[in-house]
């Protein structure tokens, strides 16, 4: 089913920018809600075997989103999104930047732009991500690789464990 | 500090001296001729460009070459492709929530 749907994932490094297109296989009102409701959020965002934890979410212009990514061990890394424009079901803006478990800030974050449009039934959506450093970038994918280590070092445990038992 | 990949690529600049190193190797004296630069601008690059391993100096008679590292370059591109295979990971789990959700409302 993937295979048909359009994924686009393109870098300029000189003008700092990531451009991210995919196709999803359902309606536009539907991909809306799963970009902007934190119930669908956390079911989705975080790589499997990481998982995604909303503190809290207001989605409108000012408001934002508290939540943390989480390693199977238990380690959180929260961000903040503040959401700084928003045209339902077509376009929202966000500024996002990493925090402490306190909501304090690290700047500099990143600039997110979010575009949605259907046709056909199939919804596309346009990720522009500007950074404004290269080491902000390489932090987001830190956090991603501190799950995936932490899962296989508890499995390289479990099977010496299992394995001296024998 | 260790500088910054993305700050080092930003600058056309350095991205004029990275093109140039590509084809071969040199002195600071020559890039700033090229570049119409004073020496003390191009010393400036070139720190930005060594501290974050894009080109490395190699010492020939009482000359210092800077050479491009190709290396540097393909590590970056291999961390942006361990990128790419997140967004991969995390639109697939999308894609299983929103066939769900779609048989749900059936």
């Amino acid at each position: 089913m993937n295979n048909d749907l359009l994924f686009d994932f393109n870098v300029d490094k000189a003008a700092k920018t990531v451009y991210i297109t995919r196709e999803f296989n359902a309606g536009r009102a539907l991909v809306w809600d799963a970009f902007t409701r934190a119930e669908l959020l956390d079911q989705w965002v975080a790589p499997a075997p990481m998982r995604a934890k909303t503190k809290y979410m207001n989605f409108e212009v000012g408001g934002r989103r508290f939540y943390a990514m989480i390693s199977p061990d238990g380690h959180e890394r929260w961000a903040v999104q503040e959401f700084t424009s928003i045209t339902p079901k077509t376009n929202f803006k966000m500024y996002n930047a990493f925090s402490d478990k306190d909501e304090n800030r690290e700047l500099p974050g990143s600039d997110w732009d979010y575009n949605f449009s259907e046709q056909n039934g199939i919804t596309k959506v346009d990720i522009t991500i500007f950074n404004e450093s290269f080491e902000r970038l390489e932090k987001i994918l830190e956090g991603f690789k501190i799950g995936f280590t932490m899962s296989l070092t508890n499995l390289e445990n479990l099977l010496s464990t299992l394995s001296e038992k024998q | 500090m260790k500088q910054d990949i993305f700050q080092a690529i930003a600058d056309p600049t350095r991205r004029a001296i990275l093109t140039l190193l590509t084809i071969q190797a040199l002195t600071p004296n020559v890039m700033a001729e090229k570049f119409d630069m004073t020496r003390q601008a191009v010393s400036k690059h070139i720190k930005v460009l060594h501290e974050c391993e894009l080109i490395k100096p190699e010492q020939s008679g009482r000359e210092i070459y800077y050479h491009f590292n190709a290396k540097k370059m393909q590590e970056f591109d291999h961390w942006l492709a361990q990128f790419r295979q997140n967004w991969e990971t995390q639109f697939n789990q999308l894609d299983e929530l929103l066939s769900t959700i779609k048989k749900q409302k059936k």
